[in-house]
């Protein structure tokens, strides 16, 4: 199989890579006993308040599989919807634009703004512009983005970036957040205590200021309606619906697979997000708008950036169903213990480590597939059924033939995996194999257990003994049983 | 009632005393236990870890060793989720789709201990004794591939003398995954050490499960750290009895 042709995510712009492979960063986080305590704390809060969230609709499984259903009939006939969108939005008043990748996104978004005249925009929470790194080519293009989403916000005054989908500084408390805006926000009452009331209304005063004086906003979109041609973003704090009502020009980025084909699916959709999101029975704002409402611009920027090379795979496309819940970050045990920081995407967790190597193309993110015991939690929490586990499966074979491809010769691991398959594949040389394995009992002598091992299995040694090998194998075992119950037999 | 013994490779070379057991716990509820020769590795690891293609001769080779057999059991929920939800994949993905057919044949006359025992069988008590303080992680391949439930539980309820304590967080995975253990050996330590920490508040003196290789992990954990808490599968628990 192959994927070549397909444009992915390009390079040197957004934030879907890894800076430094997955095992090196996670061990650098987890090192920080700080960021282990928030973590701890918030994902098992949210996993309690989800269980309880989901288990209070008796018919998750349906509204689960129906998610799955619509996203997957979405996906099938992207190309139709995308257009049927397209024709909507502009018989109500807005412009369609189409950016293959982040950077044709930026520049058009950099471009509309210019058009405006003005230097500065507010911002509703958006993934889509978090992936392609839109503040940073603003600020580039001398444009200042306020970012008013208030999580969003502390990432932003903290020159930091997000670890989480939802909750973008989970891996903040509140003691750091009042310092981060005692040094960063210059309107901050100086005797800010650390009570969430407290840091929220001086928040509110600065951010109610920039709403006033906004005259152009930026948003993503959590759904489109390809049927009517409406956006919709939901969310817990309003500060969003300030931001898609106060100014005079809206831009919205979206990617591409957040198209819904009718009005009524939202029906499934508004039940399956906020209770695995936030575990809401329903979130507290839900906006929606169709095309430019009077007096206002609207410019709705339709994004790729490997979506439609996620797309060609039959086995990855389903990462795709996403709706950026977060479900799946909060029950991983291993983003519970390194954080959204060392996946390097602004996609962390399990999703992230199926979607980022897709949009990028696995070569650009090979340890991600890998950053996963397949424990299989986020499949269980996943409320459009995306098979995590199994696509992690799948793109580690893709990782495997991308490696040995630009590798002279087959590489180590690939002549090892060959070497065990070649000797396990007959059961004779398995057996010859498993005799001579006895050897391993010269290790371990002095202790009883196996306290240091060479090469690549002295990771296992790290925190581990390993038992000597055993005097018998279970089939010489089998056998020796054999021959006595013979011998019994006869006497 | 005739049952093939898939061992599983770990078992065979490392930890015998597990297919030892389960066929102890079988032959004690009266099941004649068939040992197939040709059998060697489901060939999970493989695919698992990237390499679905080597896999290959390994998924051809354990459904010739056991599609002659009306039951199939095995001592680990992992394997016995790759057989039930990678083998047929991994023929298809060979293009061989008479192999395919084979290995769906094979998988579902494929059951876990505890599977096999309660549905099967129909039996909770196996005539076990064994008085000690017990504490059960639900492997997360058992739990969430195979949905055990409280199947092995119920097993160990039964089990005489036995006081069998509440795992917190039970259903956390114990950093073990494959390879991940040595690719991201630090996460999974890391895990493995909450885990612990959770086993120790039980006061228990050996933490059971129904799969030897999470059970290697988690024991060479307990080792490392001189915990004094002993690991035992789910068979070896199953397969003591009063007279032992």
């Amino acid at each position: 199989m192959t994927f070549l042709g397909m444009p992915t995510a390009p390079r040197g712009v957004g934030q879907l890579r890894q800076e430094a492979p997955f095992p090196v960063a996670a061990a650098r986080a987890l090192d920080d006993s700080q960021l282990r305590r928030n973590l701890r704390h918030a994902t098992s809060t949210i996993r309690a308040k989800r269980a309880a969230a989901v288990a209070e609709v008796p018919d998750w499984a349906e509204l689960r599989a129906a998610g799955a259903a619509i996203k997957d009939d979405v996906l099938a006939h992207l190309d139709r919807y995308l257009l049927q969108l397209e024709q909507q939005v502009t018989a109500h008043g807005g412009t369609v634009h189409w950016a293959g990748d982040a950077n044709e996104a930026n520049q058009i978004v950099t471009g509309l703004i210019r058009t405006t005249g003005q230097s500065s925009v507010v911002k509703v929470k958006s993934m889509a512009t978090q992936e392609i790194g839109l503040n940073e080519a603003l600020a580039a293009a001398g444009i200042e983005a306020t970012e008013t989403d208030l999580a969003e916000l502390i990432v932003q005054l903290g020159h930091d970036r997000p670890s989480h989908i939802l909750v973008p500084a989970i891996h903040r408390n509140r003691n750091q957040i009042r310092d981060i805006f005692l040094r960063e926000m210059p309107d901050a009452p100086p005797n800010l205590s650390d009570e969430p009331a407290e840091l929220a209304a001086a928040a509110r005063a600065h951010l109610r200021r920039k709403f006033l004086a906004a005259q152009v906003a930026v948003s993503g979109a959590n759904f489109a309606i390809a049927e009517t041609g409406t956006l919709a973003v939901v969310e817990s704090e309003g500060n969003g619906r300030m931001c898609l009502t106060l100014p005079r020009t809206l831009i919205t980025v979206m990617g591409i697979e957040k198209i819904l084909p009718a009005w009524r699916d939202l029906e499934v959709f508004l039940q399956l997000l906020p209770r695995s999101s936030t575990a809401e029975r329903m979130n507290p704002y839900t906006s929606m708008w169709a095309g430019a409402v009077e007096g206002q611009d609207f410019h709705l920027v339709l994004l790729d950036n490997g979506r439609t090379a996620t797309l060609a795979d039959p086995r990855g496309r389903a990462a795709l169903r996403c709706i950026r819940c977060s479900a799946c970050l909060n029950v991983c045990p291993v983003y519970e213990r390194t954080g959204g920081h060392a996946y390097g995407s602004v996609y962390p967790g399990p999703i992230g480590a199926v979607l980022s190597p897709q949009l990028t193309g696995v070569a650009d993110n090979p340890d991600l597939p890998f950053a996963s015991t397949l424990c299989g939690a986020c499949y269980d929490a996943c409320p459009v059924a995306i098979d995590i586990p199994a696509m992690l499966v799948h793109l580690r074979s893709r990782v495997v033939d991308d490696k040995v491809a630009h590798h002279r010769g087959p590489t180590p691991e690939a002549a090892a995996m060959r070497g065990l398959a070649w000797t396990m594949s007959d059961p004779r040389r398995w057996a010859w194999a498993l005799r001579a394995g006895r050897a391993g009992r010269l290790l371990g002598r002095r202790y009883g257990r196996i306290r240091h091992l060479p090469g690549p299995l002295a990771a296992w040694t790290s925190s581990r003994d390993l038992p000597r090998p055993p005097r018998q194998t279970f089939r010489d075992w089998w056998a020796s049983r054999d021959a006595d119950g013979e011998r019994e037999n006869r006497s | 009632m005739r049952a093939a013994l898939f061992v599983t490779c770990l078992v065979d070379g490392v930890v015998p005393q597990v297919a030892k057991a389960t066929v102890q716990v079988l032959e004690r509820v009266g099941v004649t236990v068939e040992m197939p020769w040709a059998q060697t590795c489901c060939g999970q690891m493989h695919v698992n870890t990237g390499y679905p293609r080597e896999a290959i001769p390994l998924v051809r080779n354990h459904v010739a060793a056991f599609e002659g057999y009306d039951a199939i059991v095995v001592p680990s929920g992992s394997c016995t989720a790759a057989i039930r939800h990678q083998h047929a994949d991994i023929a298809r993905l060979a293009g061989d789709s008479a192999l395919a057919a084979a290995a769906a044949q094979v998988a579902a006359r494929t059951w876990e201990l505890s599977e096999f025992l309660v549905d099967v069988l129909g039996v909770t008590d196996v005539g076990a004794y064994f008085p000690h303080r017990v504490t059960y992680h639900p492997t997360c391949h058992s739990l969430r591939l195979l949905r055990v439930g409280e199947r092995p539980l119920q097993l160990l309820r039964a089990v005489e003398g036995i006081d069998l304590v509440e795992l917190p967080d039970a259903e956390q995975c114990c950093g073990f995954g494959g390879t991940f253990a040595l690719k991201n050996a630090a996460v999974s330590s890391a895990m493995l050490a909450d885990k612990i920490a959770a086993m120790r508040r039980t006061g228990a003196q050996y933490a059971a499960a129904g799969d030897a290789s999470c059970l290697l992990h988690i024991g060479g954990g307990l080792s490392r750290l001189s915990t004094g808490i002993g690991t035992r599968h789910l068979a070896e628990i199953l397969a003591v009895t009063r007279r032992d």
